[in-house]
This record gives C-alpha cells, sequence and structure tokens, in this order.
C-alpha cells in the first residue's frame, strides 16, 4: 500500500512540506542574520542596521577578534573546552553507574535510594541556599570549581532516564552468569553493561555536554574574574559592556563613539560554530535523546 | 534467601560489612554525593529565609527574624508582579508549546519522504542547541534602536515610526512567548513526533478501510492516541509554573530596567536581590516561597490527575 502512495503526487503533501518550510524557515533566518551581521562593515551597519542584503561585506570584525583580542578569546574557547570534556566525562563516570545500581532489582536499597533521586526532581532549595553554600561553604567562588559542579554534573530526570534503560536493556541473567563466573560488581558494570548501553550513554553524554558548552549561569553567579570566563560568560560580558557604552553614548550624544556592532554578531557566531559543526554528527543521539523526555528541565 | 543463616566460618566484621555496604552501595556512593551536596543541602538551606544573614557573623550565628523578610517582600509590589509576571507567562507559554508542538508534530509524521522529515527535524531543532546568550543576541538584532532590522528596514518600508522596544514594556508579553517558542519548538514537536510514530499503524489502516480521510483520522485517533503524552507534558509543566526560565527573562530583554514590570519574574527577581542589590532577605524570601509553593503545585496537579485519570498520574 505504501509503495502505491509514494508513486502518486499529491496536494496534500507539497502543502503539507509549504507549512513545515515555513517552521523550518524561521528557525534558519535568525541565524543566518547573525551570520550576515558579523560580515557586514561597520560603516554600512551604522547606516542601515542589521540587514539580511548588506551593501558592503567586510571582515573586520573577525580581524579584530584574532588579533586583538585573541588571547582572551582563546582563554575562554579553552575553558569552555575544558569544562566541557571534564565535566561530561565525569558525570557519565558517576551517573550511569548510579542509574545501574539502581535498575538492580536485587538491589536492596533501591526504593529508598529511587526516591532520593526522584524527590530532587520535585523540590529544590533554589539559588540563595545553593550559592551560600558554594561559596561559603565550599569556596568556590572565582575557581574552575564554580563551572564544573553546581548543577550541571547530572540531575535526577537523567539518571532515572538511564535507570529505565538498564531495567529494560540489561538481563538479570546476564548479570548472574557472570556472577556464577567470579566477576565482581564493577566488573560486571564496566565490562558487561557499559559495552551494551553505548547509546543511551553517548545520548545523556551528548546533553550533558550541550548544557557545559551552553551555560553561562554558574559563571554570572560565580565567576567576576576575567580569567575564568567561559565563551559564554565572555559573550555576556561584552553584550553587556556594549549596552553600557551604548547607553552612555546616546546621553552624552556621542554617536560617533558607538562601539563597534558588527563584532557582538561575530562574537556570537564564534561561540555557536563549533555546536553547529558537530550538529550533523550527534543529530541523531540529540533527536533520540528529546525523544526519551527532554533536555532542560 | 539462601544466605539466611549466616555463615560460622565467616567473622563478624566481615558479615556485617558484606550486608550493610556491598560493591552496588559503593557504586551508588559517588551519585548519591553529588545529589546530597547539590541538592539535599541547599533544601535543609531553605531555613535562611527566617534569618537576617550578616556574613560577618556567618550563616549559622545570623540572628533569627521570624517572618520579617516575607513582611519585606509581601510589603512591596514586587511580590505581586513577579508571580503574576510567572504565572501568566507560563500559562502562555504551556498552550502555545503544546498546542503548536502537537501540530508541528503531527505534520511531519505526515511527510512521505524520509529525507524531507529528517531536514525538518534537524532545522527546527536548531535554535534548541544555542544558549540564551546568543538568542538574545539574535533578538537585539531584530530589535535594537539604532540597528535593528524592525527599525531600521521593515517598519521605515511600512511608513512606521521606530519603536524603541527596549524600554516598550507593552510589546514583550508578545515578544517573550514569541522567543521562547522559537527556542523550544522543535524539542516540543520531536516529543509528540516521536509518539505519533509510535501509534499502532492498523489503527489508521482500519480507518482507511472505512473510509475516513486524514482530518478524521487525525482527530479520532492521532489526538485521542496523543492524549497521554500531552497530559503528561502539560503537567509537568504546570507542576513548575511557579519557575521561569532565568535567561529568557533576564538575557533576551538585556535586563532592561524600563521593563521591568513585564519582565520581572520569580526567578529574576531573586538572582537581583541577591547578587545585584545584595538585599538577600528579600531574596531568600523569595526563593523560599518559591520552593515551598511550587512543591505544593507540584503534588497538588500530581493528586488531581490521580483523582480523574490515574494513568497519567506523574507518580
Amino acid at each position: 500500500m505504501a509503495e502505491v502512495r509514494l508513486k502518486r503526487f499529491s496536494f496534500g503533501q507539497l502543502f503539507l512540506c509549504m507549512i513545515l518550510m515555513l517552521f523550518s524557515l524561521a528557525a534558519i533566518l535568525p541565524f543566518l542574520l547573525l551570520v550576515i551581521s558579523s560580515v557586514t562593515s561597520e560603516e554600512v551597519l551604522l547606516v542601515n542596521g542589521y540587514s539580511y542584503f548588506p551593501t558592503k561585506l567586510s571582515f573586520y570584525s573577525y580581524e579584530y577578534l584574532f588579533t586583538v583580542n585573541l588571547s582572551s578569546i582563546g582563554r575562554a574557547y579553552g575553558i569552555t573546552v575544558f569544562i566541557t570534556v571534564v565535566g561530561t566525562t565525569l558525570s557519565l563516570m558517576i551517573a550511569p553507574m548510579m542509574a545501574y545500581v539502581l535498575s538492580r532489582r536485587d538491589y536492596n536499597k533501591r526504593k529508598v535510594m529511587t526516591f532520593v533521586v526522584f524527590f530532587t526532581m520535585l523540590f529544590n532549595g533554589g539559588l540563595v541556599p545553593q550559592y551560600l553554600m558554594w561559596t561559603q561553604l565550599f569556596g568556590i567562588k572565582n575557581t574552575i570549581f564554580a563551572l564544573l559542579f553546581p548543577n550541571l554534573l547530572f540531575n535526577g530526570f537523567f539518571v532515572l532516564i538511564m535507570k529505565s534503560y538498564f531495567t529494560l536493556n540489561i538481563h538479570p541473567a546476564l548479570i548472574e552468569a557472570a556472577k556464577i563466573d567470579g566477576a565482581s560488581e564493577f566488573y560486571i558494570y564496566r565490562k558487561i553493561v557499559m559495552p551494551l548501553s553505548l547509546p543511551i550513554l553517548a545520548t545523556i553524554g551528548l546533553m550533558v555536554g550541550i548544557n557545559y558548552w551552553n551555560d553561562w549561569m554558574n559563571g554570572l553567579y560565580y565567576i567576576t574574574k576575567n580569567h575564568l570566563f567561559s565563551l559564554q560568560n565572555l559573550l555576556n560580558r561584552i553584550l553587556v559592556t556594549i549596552r553600557f557604552l551604548n547607553e552612555f553614548a546616546n546621553e552624552m550624544r556621542l554617536d560617533k563613539e558607538l562601539p563597534s556592532i558588527s563584532i557582538r554578531m561575530a562574537m556570537a557566531v564564534i561561540g555557536t560554530i563549533p555546536i553547529m559543526a558537530l550538529y550533523p554528527f550527534f543529530q541523531k543521539y540529540f533527536v533520540k535523546g528529546i525523544s526519551l523526555g527532554g533536555v532542560k528541565g | 534467601m539462601k544466605k539466611k543463616q549466616p555463615s560460622a566460618e565467616l567473622p563478624l566484621a566481615r558479615r556485617r560489612r558484606r550486608r550493610w555496604f556491598t560493591m552496588l552501595d559503593l557504586m551508588l556512593l559517588p551519585g548519591l554525593v553529588y545529589l546530597i551536596i547539590n541538592n539535599y543541602i541547599p533544601m535543609g538551606g531553605l531555613f535562611i529565609a527566617f534569618k537576617k544573614i550578616d556574613y560577618s557573623l556567618g550563616i549559622f550565628k545570623s540572628p533569627w527574624v521570624g517572618l520579617r523578610n516575607f513582611r519585606f517582600l509581601f510589603g512591596t509590589e514586587d511580590a505581586y508582579i513577579i508571580t503574576r509576571n510567572t504565572i501568566l507567562y507560563n500559562i502562555v507559554f504551556i498552550i502555545l508549546l503544546n498546542a503548536l508542538g502537537v501540530a508541528v508534530g503531527i505534520m511531519l509524521s505526515e511527510v512521505r519522504r524520509q529525507q524531507m522529515t529528517k531536514f525538518f527535524q534537524t532545522t527546527i531543532l536548531l535554535p534548541q542547541l544555542i544558549s540564551i546568550i546568543i538568542i538574545a543576541n539574535i533578538v537585539f538584532a531584530f530589535l535594537s534602536n539604532e540597528a535593528g532590522l524592525v527599525n531600521k528596514t521593515i517598519l521605515p518600508a511600512l511608513g512606521l515610526e521606530p519603536i524603541n522596544f527596549y524600554s516598550s514594556p507593552k510589546y514583550w508579553p508578545f515578544i517573550l512567548p514569541t522567543v521562547y517558542v522559537w527556542n523550544r519548538i522543535g524539542y516540543s514537536s520531536i516529543i509528540f513526533f516521536a509518539a505519533v510514530i509510535g501509534i499502532d499503524r492498523e489503527l489508521y489502516e482500519a480507518a482507511v478501510v472505512d473510509g475516513a480521510n486524514k482530518a478524521r483520522q487525525v482527530m479520532h485517533i492521532t489526538l485521542p492516541m496523543l492524549k497521554p503524552t500531552i497530559i503528561t507534558l502539560v503537567l509537568i509543566h504546570v507542576g513548575r509554573i511557579f519557575y521561569a526560565d532565568f535567561g529568557l527573562f533576564y538575557q533576551v530583554p538585556m535586563n532592561s530596567g524600563a521593563l521591568f514590570d513585564v519582565t520581572n519574574v520569580i526567578d529574576t527577581y531573586v538572582y537581583r536581590a541577591l547578587l545585584q542589590s545584595n538585599d538577600i532577605s528579600k531574596a531568600s524570601a523569595a526563593g523560599f516561597y518559591q520552593s515551598i509553593v511550587g512543591f505544593i503545585t507540584v503534588m497538588l496537579t500530581n493528586q488531581l490527575v490521580r483523582k480523574i485519570d490515574p494513568e497519567n498520574a506523574l507518580f
């Protein structure tokens, strides 16, 4: 039946694709404006504003960023890559192991511990106690740990997703057999369970990785020193500074002193490129992760 | 069950260890420690809403002040504004996102060519990938006074006066939901798409045999089958109705003071009170209020659904 359907051209299908195309365009076009603005010449921007059809192109803002500001951008890039790699690795070392234990039917504290994990999804202390704890008790303000630990490592939701994956996909008989052969619990997890769970590990790892790459809140709360700014925080700082200077310039009628408005767009493009470049490769896992229930709380 | 009687040859200490602390416990431990630190200690820390925090004395030695912080908070108009904004925006978000998500999800599932489905999925998911800082930047490219596409190109072309968006509150109840939906529609539609794909094909084949057209199939098969997914997603969001997306309300309006009346939500209020105006009393009171009322909301929504439709309750 499907074959017969495929052969026929249908107006319904055309109409459907046209509507969906509108959604696709709505998603892509704003990015296009960002990219085009970043290569529009500054004089044209000042006169015509951001536009899809600039009259004059210029790569000055990239030149500027990569010559004048290379050290701070390079540093921020390094920090973002570092926290993404280290954070995701740590997360994948800790969270799946916890989920696996919770998935074991013969684990005696299974119910209690599952509830302990689940409850974190229902109730939380909020920013103030968390901020005071991390700064006063652990003293992570202006350290790299501030970008790694608060909230990002993993959450109860990820653990429960993995737990249900293990419950469905790892047969208890397999574990039983390994035990009879004398394998230790950790060995079983490491050598049998993990290799069988690569799809879910990739999916969760991707979600965690994207969260690290895009995170700016921990930097906003805990980092005040420039040398620890991640890419997102540097971008944020540049936006805030330009906004401030703009207001100042307006008040003082210093129109000619406006700071470069293409540079902010170039910064945003630089911050987006790696994730966009990798997107085709991880798209599959990203879609899978979303189908499992979601990315952001 | 076999090990009910402890074997006599094992020393007592070792038997104890085997019973109370196994390898599995050890494997669970790192995760548990993280959740205790990251989630449970701050829960316990909610008590600071009843204290007057004095950094020189430390948190524990700071004096108790009873409900004073709450009187401060609810004595201002802010408490009303942030509650109103948080809830109203969330209601708009829930309706828009789920309605559009269902529509796009169903449309995606009806596209016959696999490559097209993949193309649409890939593109509408793009906005989900990037940080809200970059989104705020894109919004700025459209709305800025000096250089925005809307003010420099679109409005002049229509013969209209430029609009100072970042100081005109009346536009933001439309801008914010637009940005929110733009950001999240991919996510929402993929969930519904996955749910539609999961529906038994035989139902449709039977409907085709009975002469039902596409519209009737959607009305009588797809939508009813999607009901559990819709209910679950709406429920999760309703349970979080006292929580707002901090980035959306802080970054996208560029933290502009002129817009606070329509952009200030509980999360932005707590942040500003804690870290910008150093008013920790109000911050902790607002945070406490959010945590407790938020928790009650989750429990009530779940209880309600359990009564009406037990199968769809979250827990």
